[in-house]
């Protein structure tokens, strides 16, 4: 666990770094609010509505897709660090989890889980 | 024990420091060749006023930033609004950690690897530290309380997501061939040849989805301004937009380190001490990002998100099965 601390400090480092930075601009910028400066930016006109709206549900999509297929990459990584060691029986095995990997794909493409109309 | 514990720390800390600050220096640098580079390939010069041909120039812009008021608009989350670049930038400047930048040397006694620190699961750790920036963009987008800033974090981050399955993909065939995910041990792995040989396709889709990753030209439609003014950060100013700018450049640094370190032979090269050697593949990959970005015109949403899924996906499983035969075949 020795060889984890450096990663602790250099955290700890960059946390600083990032903390003085916005400190550092909310102590030496001036502040002149306006009414007009504090709404949000759209286009100049008045803004409408909430901006806290519905968005297409396609990155809902995107997102769940994601941890599927993210879940298999991981599987994936501690399989290639033993490749060497499984040989054929670890390559025919990985050939069977991605040839489901892309049975389970391809049915996602046909339903037009990957369409961006 | 305690005091090699110590001593320990103490080389730690002392990598850490000029790493730190070197990645810092690298960052204005960049700022200052990216305009610069850019300017001459339009035909134009640039930055020239601000000391010998604008080298001052980043720097008389962060003094600028640092003075500017800084903008919380009234509608906002505070908090979230706060946090999102300091969430942004930490993780961009933590991946630097186990990065291997040179050979390892000896000095009164002591043996000191040219990098923070070797951790077993080196690559790992940069993938999973990284993704944490998404977050940060995430809340810029929802806490400004603007449109073009939800949508322009709403597209970034499925962006992100979406290539960073592929960047995954891409590296396992180096670490099939090296059989660890230490990134001393990979480039230790190179010192005869090159994984760019042995895995092209490997590197192509890296280089493609890294592009993507940290949103540059030309995948850089989360930040579209004609469509979204300039999305994620479209309300942010002084210096909280100077650290999303830095995030982004901190990451352009740690994927062409990455590209450097899996597929260009890290910091083995002939005549030349290692660091130099390694800054020089890095300042290459780095030049590859101006040089694609004054080249290329931007792609649509969908283009993207297609190439992403339907093209470099496949791509990069495949290129995993043609490694593991090869590999078989040949009898590792």
């Amino acid at each position: 666990m020795i060889h984890y601390l450096p990663i602790l400090i250099l955290f700890f480092i960059a946390l600083g770094f990032a903390l003085t930075n916005v400190g550092i601009s909310e102590i030496l910028g001036r502040k002149r609010p306006t009414k007009e400066k504090l709404t949000p930016y759209e286009c100049g006109v008045e803004p409408v509505g909430s901006a806290h709206e519905r968005f297409s549900v396609k990155f809902y999509l995107i997102a769940m897709l994601f941890v599927v297929f993210d879940i298999e990459v991981v599987f994936m990584y501690p399989w290639a660090v033993a490749f060497k060691s499984l040989k054929l029986f670890g390559f025919i095995e990985m050939l069977i989890f991605i040839g489901i990997l892309l049975i389970c794909y391809f049915y996602i493409w046909k339903r037009g889980g990957l369409e961006w109309e | 024990m305690d005091k090699e514990l110590f001593v320990f720390l103490i080389i730690a800390s002392v990598k850490i420091f000029i790493v730190f600050n070197v990645v810092q220096v690298m960052v204005i640098a960049m700022i200052w060749f990216e305009r610069k580079i850019m300017a001459h390939m339009q035909v134009r010069l640039g930055p020239m006023r601000v000391g010998f041909h604008g080298l001052l120039q980043p720097i008389a812009d962060g003094i600028k930033l640092l003075f500017k008021e800084d903008i919380i608009p009234a509608k906002a989350e505070k908090i979230l609004f706060v946090l999102a670049p300091v969430m942004t930038l930490v993780p961009a400047l933590c991946t630097f950690a186990v990065i291997p930048f040179g050979e390892a040397i000896n000095i009164f006694g002591y043996h000191i690897d040219m990098v923070i620190t070797d951790i077993n699961v080196g690559i790992l750790y940069i993938l999973a530290v990284s993704s944490m920036g998404i977050y940060g963009i995430v809340m810029a987008g929802w806490s400004s309380n603007n449109k073009y800033s939800l949508l322009g974090g709403i597209r970034s981050s499925a962006q992100m997501i979406s290539y960073e399955l592929t960047i995954g993909l891409s590296l396992i065939g180096v670490i099939m061939m090296t059989g660890s995910l230490s990134m001393v041990d990979i480039v230790n792995a190179q010192s005869k040849m090159w994984n760019l040989v042995l895995q092209p396709l490997g590197f192509i889709i890296y280089a493609i989805s890294a592009i993507a990753e940290v949103n540059r030209c030309p995948f850089d439609i989360p930040e579209a301004e004609t469509e979204l003014v300039a999305g994620y950060h479209t309300e942010y100013s002084s210096m909280k937009f100077s650290m999303f700018f830095m995030a982004e450049y901190a990451n352009m640094i740690t994927v062409s380190a990455i590209a450097v370190t899996f597929f260009f032979g890290g910091w083995h090269g002939p005549y030349l001490p290692g660091v130099v050697w390694f800054m020089l593949k890095l300042s290459f990959c780095l030049f590859g990002f101006i040089w694609l970005r004054s080249t290329f015109p931007r792609l649509r949403y969908d283009q993207l998100m297609h190439f992403g899924w339907k093209i470099l996906l496949p791509l990069s499983l495949f290129n995993i099965l043609i490694t593991g035969l090869i590999m078989v075949v040949r009898g590792l």
